[in-house]
């Protein structure tokens, strides 16, 4: 572990891109316009804190990478992003419930960042926090608007939550990238979220009449880089076409 | 030695003529992004805070700011971005409040919702989505005119 600073950025800024990409994904197929603008936004959001965190990744790692060239010069093996936000969109309700179970945590994570004893990523954190407080609003109300709703949607969102829930365990696994980062006194322990996380899940679940998975196994590998689901590398050859067809291509 | 820099009050007003490009009837200052405006020897330093993060025109906004100014002779310029304190509504210009209603964006409330609908001023309105046509914007509608408008959303 050459720079765990670095690392602990290249996390960050790889959920809300990969995150950023697949809600993009959506852009112009949504069910109705208005979220159809509403998940164009949360994309946006997200691409932009991901400008933050990555720009910020490049200046610590000090190798002359800004923002563009990790996101679009790294193979998969190089993302550090969890396995959650990788997962395909599936229907409008796997994505809701995918971006539910993140921003749960995410909104949760930056409050803490706020205290960074990094000035630059408690900045960076603040900024996220408002626009990510949106998020949470929303895609709370959606899960349960649709899991309180018809049999069909119920039906759909208890099968998004039972798809998605082996993924929300690795939001809390702490690493020694972690530990290097909780005594510096940059970023929390991530395994000391999970009480409030689990208060807020619980809470909507209940009101969304959805069953909370018993099992909590939980799949590992994305945070690290060590194993990836399939998705993330045919979601790269999207992403990435350009820069791989037309190496260092510029407006 | 005698300065001829014209003065930062100067500089504001020139700054305060920079539509914004996505809500043009409002000026950069009026959306309170500028945050400072300073001499540092013979350059002009110009603080400058994003609305939201992945706001398009912030890149935009930055280009502009720097065509006004040096269209009015400034050599040397600095663009600085400061993100903390991060951007609030509050830093609005009650000038600005003023013309986005009159433009038919309902200014943010403390609230948390539009105070009226900004065609017919009735108070009886519902929201459509919490997101709008612009990352700052909400959809609202009157219940009375029956238009929907944009509310500029509190942040
Ligand atoms: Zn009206």
């Amino acid at each position: 572990m050459t720079q765990p600073q670095f690392e602990f950025l290249t996390r960050l800024g790889d959920n809300t891109l990969v995150l950023g990409h697949r809600v993009s994904e959506w852009c112009g197929h949504a069910p109705v316009l208005e979220e159809d603008i509403a998940l164009a936004n949360t994309a946006l959001d997200l691409i932009g804190q991901t400008q933050l965190w990555l720009g910020l990744a490049g200046e610590v790692e000090g190798k002359g990478r800004d923002a563009d060239t990790l996101a679009f010069h790294r193979d998969v093996w190089d993302f550090r992003s969890l396995l959650l936000v990788e997962q395909p969109n599936g229907d409008f309700g796997q994505t809701m419930m995918r971006q539910f179970l993140f921003d749960a945590w995410h909104s949760n994570y930056l409050a803490q960042l706020m205290d960074s004893s990094d000035s630059r990523i408690a900045a960076i954190a603040e900024k996220s926090t408002k626009e990510v407080t949106y998020h949470l609003e929303r895609s709370s109300d959606t899960v349960i608007g649709l899991g309180d709703g018809t049999e069909e949607s119920h039906v759909r969102m208890q099968k998004a939550l039972d798809r998605l829930w082996p993924f929300v365990g690795e939001m809390f696994v702490s690493d020694e990238v972690d530990a290097a980062m909780v005594a510096e006194g940059i970023a929390p322990d991530p395994a000391s979220l999970r009480g409030e996380f689990d208060t807020l899940v619980n809470n909507v679940l209940t009101a969304a009449t959805l069953t909370r998975p018993q099992d909590d196994f939980a799949h590992k590998g994305g945070k690290t880089g060590g194993r990836h689901t399939e998705h993330l590398g045919h979601m790269l050859t999207q992403m990435q076409w350009l820069q791989r067809a037309y190496p260092d291509a510029s407006w | 030695m005698v300065t001829d820099h014209p003065s930062v009050q100067t500089i504001w007003t020139w700054l305060d003529q920079v539509p914004d490009p996505e809500i043009p009837a409002i000026s950069l200052v009026d959306l309170g992004i500028i945050r400072d405006v300073a001499w540092v020897d013979d350059t002009l330093e110009v603080t400058v805070t994003p609305t939201y993060s992945g706001c398009p025109a912030t890149s935009i906004i930055n280009l502009d700011v720097e065509a006004a100014l040096r269209e009015h002779g400034i050599q040397h310029l600095r663009l600085k971005r400061q993100l903390s304190p991060a951007w609030t509504t509050d830093w609005m210009t009650e000038k600005g409040r003023s013309k986005l209603e009159a433009y038919g964006i309902a200014p943010p409330q403390p609230s948390g919702g539009p105070k009226q609908c900004p065609r017919c001023k009735s108070p009886h309105l519902e929201r459509i989505s919490q997101f709008g046509s612009t990352p700052c914007k909400a959809q609202w509608r009157c219940t009375d005119c029956l238009e929907p408008f944009d509310y500029f959303k509190c942040h």
